[in-house]
C-alpha cells in the first residue's frame, strides 16, 4: 500500500463542518505545510547519510592527492617511511593490520563458535542468559579501556611469563625469535580477538538459534549425541549466516585504533617475528596524525586513512550483501 | 553388522561440551579481569578534587581531570543532540514516507555499512572538512565527529521500532485524519518509547567511550573548556596521552580516567538493554 500521500486535507475536506467530531482544517493549507516541511526534514535527514558517505570517499581522495601523485601505486608496496626525506609507504601498516588481524581471527573465531554453541545447545537457559549477556558486555566496553588493560596488564605478563614459555619450546621458528617485549603483534592480535569475540559470537548465537527445532529433534531422534546434532545439523545449516558474522567481526578488527595503538609498539618494520613491534593503519594515524607537519606526509597519512576506508568498505558491503541475501532466503523458508 | 561402541561417541560429546564451557569461562573471565583491573587502578586515583579540578603540571601531582570530564559530557550531549533529531528523521523516511523505495534501500544498505567504518576515518573526514577550513580543532568539530557516529544507529533503530509497530494503529491515526507527520510523531513514536530510548542511550554508550575521531578533531587540552570553539578537554584523548606519558601520576590519573569512563558507558549499555527487556 502507498501511505505517501498526506491524508489529513483530504479527510478534512471531505467532512462536513456539522459533522462532530471530525478534524477541520481550520488554518487553511498549515496542515499541508508543516506536512511537507516534515517530510522534507526526512527526505534530507536521509539525504545525509549518503552525502556523507559519498564525501568519506571524496575527501579522502582529494586529500590524498599529492601522496598519490608522488609515489603511485607503489605506496601500496613500499616499506619506506621516512618523514625527514618524504618518502612514504604503506607496506608496513598493511603489514601490521592484516597479521594482527589474523591472530584476532585464528583465535576468535573457534572461540566465539564453541561459546555459541555452549549458549544455544549446552547450557541450560537459567545459565545461558546471564552468560550471554556477560559475553555481550565485552562489547561495551569501550576501547580504550582494552588499551589500557593490554598495555599496564597483559604487556607485563605475556613479556614474563608467555613469551618466554612460547620461546622456550617453539624458539627455532623466526615467528617466535626476538626479545620478548610484551608489547607487539602478538599482543595486538590477542587483544583484538577479546574485542571482536562478542560480535561474532552473537550472530553465531542467532544463527544457531535459528536452526529449526524439528531437523535437530530429528538428529537426536537417530540417537545423536548433542555435539553429533551440533557439528551435522546446526553447523551445516547455519553456514552461510557464521560466514558473515565472520566478516563483521574482520571489518572491526582491521579498523580498529585504540587499543591497537596502546599494545603493537608503534614501529614501522616489517618482522618475521610475532614478538615484533609493529604498527597498523589505524595506529600509525592515531600516533603521527597531529605531528604531521609537511604536506606531503600529512598527504600520504591520508592516503593510509583512504586505504582503510576502501578495505572495511569491501568488508563491509560483502558482509550486509551476504547477510541481506541469507535474511531473503531465510524469509522465504520459513 | 557389528555395533559400534557408543562410548567414542559419547566421549567426544562429553569433550566438546566441557571444552564449550571452559571457553565461555575464558570469555567471562577476561570481562571480570579487565573490570577488575579499571576498578582496583582507578579507585585509588578517584576522589573529589579529582573530578573537579584542573590537572597538575608535567610530573607534579595532585590535580584532576574536571575540565576533562566537563569536555566529555559537552560533547557527548552535543553529538546526541546533533545526531539524535537527524537519525531519528532518517529514520522516519526509511520506515515511513519512502517505504520500498530505491533511495530507502541505498540508505539503509549505507546506514548499516557507515556503522562498520572505523571511528578513525569518521575523524580523519571531519578533520579535513572542519578543522582544515577552520584553521584550529575544536570541540565542535569533536561534536560533529561523534554525531556522525551516532547517526547511523539511530537511524536504525528508529526504522526497525517504527516497523514494530502495528500497521493498524497508523491507519487509525490517518483514518481520523492526522496529518502523516502528526500520526508518526504524536501515536506511533509514543507507541515505541522505550524502543527509541533504547536506540539512542546504546548511540550515546557508543560514542560516550570514543577516542579515535577525537584524536584530530577536538584534539585535548589541559585548560577549563571556556569555549567550543578552540581545542577541548575530554577524558578519552586524555587517558591515551597521559598513559604513554612516562609520569606515574599522569598514569594514575589515566586509569582514574578510565574507571569513569568505563563505569559511565556499563551504566548506560545495561540501562538500555533493561529498557529493551521491559519492552518484550
Amino acid at each position: 500500500m502507498s501511505r505517501s500521500e498526506p491524508r489529513g486535507g483530504t479527510a478534512a475536506e471531505a467532512a462536513v463542518p456539522s459533522a462532530g467530531g471530525l478534524p477541520r482544517r481550520a488554518h487553511g493549507r498549515a496542515p499541508l505545510v508543516a506536512e511537507g516541511l516534515f517530510r522534507t526534514a526526512a527526505l534530507s535527514s536521509a539525504a545525509v547519510v549518503l552525502v556523507v558517505m559519498a564525501g568519506l570517499l571524496a575527501v579522502l581522495v582529494y586529500r590524498s592527492r599529492l601522496s598519490i601523485d608522488r609515489f603511485g601505486w607503489s605506496f601500496l608496496w613500499s616499506a619506506a617511511w621516512d618523514p625527514v626525506r618524504d618518502n612514504f609507504g604503506a607496506a608496513s601498516s598493511i603489514f601490521g593490520t592484516l597479521a594482527a588481524t589474523a591472530i584476532a581471527m585464528a583465535i576468535a573465531v573457534p572461540l566465539s563458535l564453541v561459546i555459541a554453541l555452549f549458549l544455544v545447545e549446552v547450557a541450560p537457559p537459567r545459565l545461558a542468559r546471564p552468560v550471554g549477556y556477560g559475553i555481550e558486555l565485552l562489547a561495551a566496553i569501550p576501547s580504550i579501556i582494552y588499551g589500557m588493560w593490554g598495555l599496564f596488564v597483559l604487556a607485563p605478563l605475556m613479556a614474563d611469563h608467555v613469551q618466554p614459555v612460547l620461546q622456550r619450546f617453539l624458539g627455532r621458528l623466526p615467528l617466535f625469535s626476538g626479545p620478548p617485549m610484551g608489547i607487539g603483534i602478538l599482543t595486538a592480535g590477542l587483544v583484538l580477538a577479546l574485542m571482536v569475540l562478542p560480535f561474532i559470537t552473537a550472530v553465531a548465537r542467532d544463527v544457531f538459534a535459528l536452526v529449526p527445532a524439528v531437523m535437530k529433534e530429528a538428529g537426536y531422534g537417530l540417537g545423536a549425541t548433542t555435539w553429533e546434532v551440533a557439528r551435522k545439523v546446526t553447523v551445516g545449516y547455519g553456514m552461510k549466516g557464521l560466514i558473515g558474522g565472520v566478516f563483521l567481526g574482520l571489518g572491526r578488527a582491521i579498523g580498529e585504533t585504540m587499543a591497537v595503538t596502546f599494545v603493537i609498539g608503534n614501529d614501522h618494520r616489517i618482522s618475521a617475528s610475532l614478538f615484533a613491534s609493529g604498527n597498523s593503519i589505524a595506529s600509525t594515524l592515531a600516533n603521527e596524525f597531529t605531528e604531521a607537519s609537511e604536506p606531503v606526509y600529512l598527504s600520504a597519512l591520508v592516503e593510509l586513512g583512504l586505504i582503510l576506508f576502501v578495505v572495511t568498505l569491501v568488508v563491509q558491503v560483502l558482509a550486509q550483501l551476504w547477510l541481506a541475501r541469507l535474511g531473503r532466503r531465510a524469509g522465504s523458508v520459513s | 553388522m557389528r555395533r559400534r561402541p557408543a562410548w567414542p561417541r559419547k566421549a567426544a560429546d562429553v569433550a566438546v561440551k566441557t571444552v564449550s564451557a571452559l571457553a565461555a569461562a575464558v570469555g567471562l573471565g577476561f570481562l571480570a579481569w579487565i573490570l577488575v583491573v579499571v576498578v582496583r587502578h582507578g579507585a585509588a586515583a578517584l576522589n573529589w578534587t579529582f573530578l573537579t579540578s584542573l590537572p597538575a603540571p608535567p610530573g607534579g601531582s595532585g590535580g584532576g581531570l574536571g575540565n576533562a570530564l566537563l569536555g566529555t559530557v559537552v560533547m557527548t550531549v552535543l553529538a546526541c543532540a546533533l545526531g539524535v533529531p537527524v537519525g531519528m528523521l532518517a529514520g522516519v523516511y526509511l520506515a515511513e514516507y519512502g517505504r520500498g523505495t530505491r533511495l530507502a534501500t541505498a540508505v539503509r544498505f549505507l546506514a548499516n555499512v557507515m556503522m562498520g567504518i572505523p571511528s578513525i576515518i569518521i575523524g580523519l573526514f571531519v578533520y579535513a572538512v572542519i578543522v582544515l577550513p577552520a584553521g584550529h580543532f575544536s570541540g565542535w568539530a569533536g561534536a560533529v565527529a561523534l554525531a556522525l557516529l551516532v547517526l547511523p544507529v539511530v537511524a536504525r533503530t528508529t526504522e526497525d521500532m517504527l516497523g514494530l509497530v502495528p500497521n493498524s494503529l497508523r491507519e487509525s491515526a490517518l483514518a481520523l485524519g492526522a496529518p502523516h507527520w502528526r500520526a508518526t510523531v504524536q501515536i506511533l513514536f509514543r507507541a515505541c518509547r522505550a524502543g527509541l530510548l533504547t536506540g539512542v542511550l546504546l548511540a550515546v554508550a557508543r560514542v560516550s567511550g570514543e577516542t579515535a575521531p577525537l584524536l584530530f578533531t577536538a584534539l585535548n587540552s589541559p585548560y577549563w573548556p571556556q569555549s567550543l570553539s578552540g581545542p577541548t578537554a575530554n577524558l578519552t584523548v586524555t587517558i591515551f596521552n597521559y598513559a604513554m606519558s612516562p609520569y606515574p601520576a599522569w598514569q594514575q590519573a589515566a586509569w582514574g580516567a578510565s574507571l569513569i569512563i568505563t563505569l559511565g558507558v556499563l551504566a548506560l549499555t545495561i540501562v538500555s538493554r533493561a529498557l529493551a527487556r521491559e519492552r518484550k
